[in-house]
C-alpha cells in the first residue's frame, strides 16, 4: 500500500527524471544511507568491518565497474584483478612519493591510472569481442601482474617485492597503516563506494549509458543509429577501469595494508568478481551490491557454520565454498539469468500490487 | 659450432614437446566446440579431476573420506587395494563419461540455445564446481601420478648428440611419450570422426544443428558422446601433466594456457590446436630463453602466450585455420 506512485506527482522535469521515482524507495535509499553513516560506525569494531563491512564496499566498487564493461556494455573482461593491481601499485607510488597530499586525490588519481590502462587494453576490443576479447583482457592480467612483480620500480626496490601501505592521514585521520580506528577506514570507503554508485547510476541513465546499452545489444544496428563505437566501448573502458582502479587502491591501502601482487590480485579476484555480478545480477547497480554482499558473506557464513560450529577441517570447508559458489553459478544461469536483481525487481513488481494482485 | 645455437635448438626442441601437451588440451576444447559451440573453460579442471580420480581409483582412497570422517568422526582413508593401471585407467574413463552425463543432463540440456558467453560463464561455474568436488573427494594434497610412463633424461639423444655436436641435448622421455599419445589420439579422433557412424553424426552435429536433428540424429547422444571425448582426452592431458609436474591444482590453469593456443589455431580446427600448440609451446620457451631470462628478468612464459595471441588476433582474428567469418564493426 505505501509502495506505490499514486499521488506522488511530479511538477518539474527535474522531479520526473528522479533515479527512484517511488516515495518509498527514496526514503528507504535515505535510510539505508543513514544506517550507513551515522549508526554503524558507532556499532562497528575491528572484526566486523575487516571481515564484512569493508571487503563488501570495495568490492562493490570493483563489481560496479566490471558491471559497467560485461553489464552495460557487454565486453567481457577477465583482467579486473590486473586492473585492480594498477590501482593499488599506483596509489602506492603516489602515498610514498606525494606523503602530504590527501588519501582521497591518491585514491582517485590511482582511478584515473588504472583508467588509462584499461583504455590501452580495451583497444583491441575494436577488432573483437566475445571469447577473443576475454583472451585479450587475459592476456591484460597476466602481463600486469608479472610487470609489477619483476619491475623492481613499483614496489620502489623493497626486498620482499611486497607493497606495504605507510600511515597516511585525511583531515588529521589516520586511514592506512597499522594504527587506524576501524570506523575511519569504513566511512572512507563508504564515501567512495556511494560516490561510484551514485557515478555509476547516472551515467547509465544518461546518453553514455544508452550507448555502451544500445553496443551491448547489437553492434551494428547501433553504428547505424549513428553510436560510435570506438568511443562507446573506449569510455567503457575507462569507466570501469577507474572504479575497478578505486577499489584495487582501497583494497591495498586501506584494507590488507600489505600486498604481494600474484597472491592479492591473480586470476581467481578478476572470476571473484565476475561471479559477484552474474550473481548479483548483469546489468544491474544494485545487482552489483547484492552479488558482492552475496559472495563476502558466503565464506563467512560457512565459516561460521562449518568449522565453529561443527568443527570440521577449514580446508574441508573452503572446498565446500568452491561447490556452492560454483553450483550457484551454474544455478543462476539456468534458472535466473538477471541475477539477485532480477528477483528484488519482481519482488518489487508485486509490492507495487499488493495488496490486489489483478 | 656455437653453444648458444645448440642450446637454441635444445630449447626449441623442449618448447615442441611442452606444445604437444598445450595441444592436448586444447584438442578438448575444439571437440566440444565444433560439436556444441560451448566453450569449455572446465577442461583443465577436467584433465585435474581425472588424474585425481585415477591416483584415488589406483591407490584404493575412499571417495570423499575427509567429508565422511569429518561428520561422522570416522577413520576411514583407504580400501586398501591397489589397483594395476590398465584397469584404473577404465575405470576413471567410467566416471568421466558419467561425468558426461550429468553435466548433459543436469547442465546443458537447460542452456540449449543461449548465447555463447552465457555457456561460457556456465562452464566456468562448471570449473569451480567440479575443483571443489574433486577436492573434497579425493583431498587437495599434491599427488604424484605414476602409471608407469617412463620418465628423466633420454640418455640415447644425449649421447647420439654428444658425439655429433659435442654438446648432449636433455630431452626428456616423457615428453617423448606424450608426443606419441598426442600423434596417436589425433589421429584416432581424425579417423574416429570421419570413418565411424557416430564420428559423421557428430560432424554433423556441428555443421547444423537442426538439420542433423532432422534426419534423426540424437542431439542428446551426440553431445554426452563429445563429453565424454572431452573428457578421455581431459584423462590423457591429465596423466601427462600429472606424471610431469603432479597432480596438483595449477594443473587447472593450463586451460587457460589452451586458450591462446584456440586463439592461433582457430577454434574449430583439430590440426589447428595442434599447430597452434606447436607454436605457443616454441614461441614462450624461446622468447623467455633470448629475450625474457636475459632482458626482461624471467618468467615471461606467464604472460608470452596471451600476448602474442593478442598480436594474432588483430591481423587474423579467426586463427591460422579456423572458419572465416566476415564481421565488421
Amino acid at each position: 500500500m505505501l509502495y506505490r506512485e499514486a499521488g506522488d506527482f511530479s511538477t518539474t522535469y527535474s522531479q520526473d527524471s528522479q533515479t527512484f521515482p517511488i516515495r518509498f524507495d527514496r526514503w528507504r535509499y535515505y535510510a539505508v544511507l543513514f544506517v550507513a553513516i551515522f549508526v554503524i560506525p558507532f556499532m562497528v569494531n575491528d572484526y566486523w568491518v575487516n571481515s564484512i563491512f569493508m571487503p563488501f564496499l570495495i568490492y562493490s566498487i570493483a563489481a560496479i565497474g566490471l558491471n559497467i564493461l560485461v553489464g552495460y556494455c557487454g565486453q567481457v573482461s577477465l583482467g579486473t584483478g590486473g586492473f585492480m593491481a594498477v590501482g593499488a601499485y599506483a596509489c602506492y607510488k603516489l602515498m610514498t612519493a606525494f606523503p602530504d597530499v590527501s588519501m582521497f586525490i591518491h585514491v582517485l588519481l590511482a582511478g584515473g591510472i588504472t583508467a588509462g590502462v584499461g583504455v590501452l587494453f580495451g583497444l583491441p576490443s575494436l577488432r573483437i569481442k566475445g571469447f577473443y576479447l576475454a583472451v585479450a583482457t587475459l592476456a591484460a592480467q597476466f602481463f600486469l601482474v608479472w610487470l609489477f612483480n619483476r619491475v623492481s620500480w613499483f614496489y620502489n626496490y623493497s626486498a620482499s617485492g611486497q607493497i606495504n601501505a605507510p600511515e597516511r592521514d585525511t583531515f588529521g585521520i589516520l586511514i592506512t597503516g597499522p594504527n587506524t580506528e576501524a570506523w575511519a577506514t569504513y566511512l572512507f570507503c563508504l564515501i567512495f563506494t556511494v560516490f561510484s554508485a551514485v557515478v555509476a547510476r547516472n551515467l547509465t541513465r544518461g546518453s553514455v549509458g544508452r550507448e555502451w546499452m544500445a553496443i551491448r545489444d547489437m553492434d551494428i544496428a547501433a553504428e547505424i543509429i549513428g553510436v560510435n563505437p570506438l568511443r562507446a566501448k573506449l569510455t567503457a573502458f575507462a569507466v570501469s577501469s577507474f572504479f575497478v582502479g578505486i577499489s584495487g587502491a582501497l583494497f591495498f591501502a586501506v584494507y590488507l595494508g600489505a600486498v604481494e601482487v600474484g597472491e592479492a590480485f591473480g586470476i581467481t579476484k578478476s572470476f571473484l568478481v565476475l561471479f559477484m555480478i552474474i550473481i548479483g545480477g548483469l546489468g544491474s547497480i544494485f545487482g552489483s551490491f547484492a552479488g558482492a554482499a552475496f559472495l563476502v558473506l558466503l565464506p563467512v557464513l560457512l565459516k561460521v557454520v562449518g568449522v565453529d560450529w561443527f568443527g570440521w577441517p577449514t580446508d574441508i570447508v573452503a572446498h565446500l565454498n568452491l561447490v556452492i559458489v560454483g553450483g550457484l553459478i551454474v544455478i543462476f544461469l539456468i534458472v535466473e539469468p538477471h541475477g539477485l536483481a532480477q528477483l528484488w525487481r519482481l519482488a518489487k513488481e508485486k509490492l507495487r500490487l499488493w495488496p490486489f494482485p489483478h | 659450432m656455437p653453444e648458444q645455437f645448440l642450446w637454441t635448438i635444445e630449447v626449441f626442441l623442449n618448447g615442441l614437446m611442452a606444445g604437444v601437451l598445450y595441444a592436448l588440451v586444447a584438442l578438448g576444447f575444439v571437440l566440444i566446440y565444433k560439436a556444441s559451440g560451448i566453450f569449455n573453460f572446465a577442461q583443465g579442471v577436467m584433465a585435474l579431476f581425472a588424474a585425481m580420480t585415477l591416483y584415488g581409483v589406483m591407490n584404493g582412497q575412499v571417495p570423499f573420506a575427509h567429508l565422511i570422517n569429518a561428520v561422522f568422526g570416522t577413520e576411514i582413508h583407504y580400501f586398501g587395494w591397489n589397483l594395476p593401471a590398465i584397469l584404473s585407467i577404465v575405470l576413471t574413463m567410467v566416471v568421466m563419461i558419467l561425468l558426461a552425463w550429468l553435466v548433459q543432463r543436469y547442465i546443458f540440456r537447460y542452456l540449449v540455445g543461449q548465447e555463447p558467453i552465457i555457456l561460457f560463464m556456465a562452464t566456468i561455474g562448471l570449473a569451480y564446481f567440479l575443483e571443489g568436488v574433486g577436492d573434497l573427494m579425493w583431498g587437495s594434497d599434491i599427488k604424484t601420478l605414476d602409471v608407469g610412463l617412463p620418465q628423466g633424461i633420454n640418455l640415447w639423444i644425449d649421447e647420439t648428440t654428444f658425439n655429433f655436436f659435442g654438446y648432449g641435448f636433455f630431452i626428456d622421455n616423457l615428453d617423448i611419450v606424450a608426443s606419441i599419445v598426442a600423434a596417436l589420439l589425433v589421429a584416432g579422433l581424425v579417423i574416429f570422426a570421419q570413418y565411424t557412424k557416430q564420428g559423421r553424426a557428430m560432424r554433423a552435429v556441428a555443421d547444423d544443428h537442426q538439420a542433423a536433428l532432422s534426419v534423426g540424429v540424437s542431439l542428446n547422444f551426440i553431445w554426452i558422446l563429445v563429453w565424454s571425448l572431452a573428457g578421455f582426452v581431459a584423462l590423457v592431458a591429465g596423466i601427462m601433466w600429472g606424471a610431469k609436474s603432479g597432480v596438483q591444482f595449477s594443473l587447472s590453469l593450463i586451460a587457460l594456457k589452451a586458450l591462446p593456443v584456440l586463439m592461433l589455431g582457430g577454434f574449430t580446427s583439430i590440426p589447428g590446436a595442434i599447430v597452434g600448440g606447436l607454436i605457443i609451446g616454441v614461441g614462450e620457451k624461446l622468447f623467455e630463453f633470448l629475450i625474457g631470462a636475459p632482458y626482461l628478468g624471467g618468467a615471461t612464459e606467464n604472460w608470452f602466450a596471451y600476448m602474442l595471441a593478442l598480436l594474432f588476433l588483430v591481423f587474423r582474428p579467426q586463427g591460422l585455420f579456423g572458419e572465416k567469418i566476415i564481421e565488421r564493426v
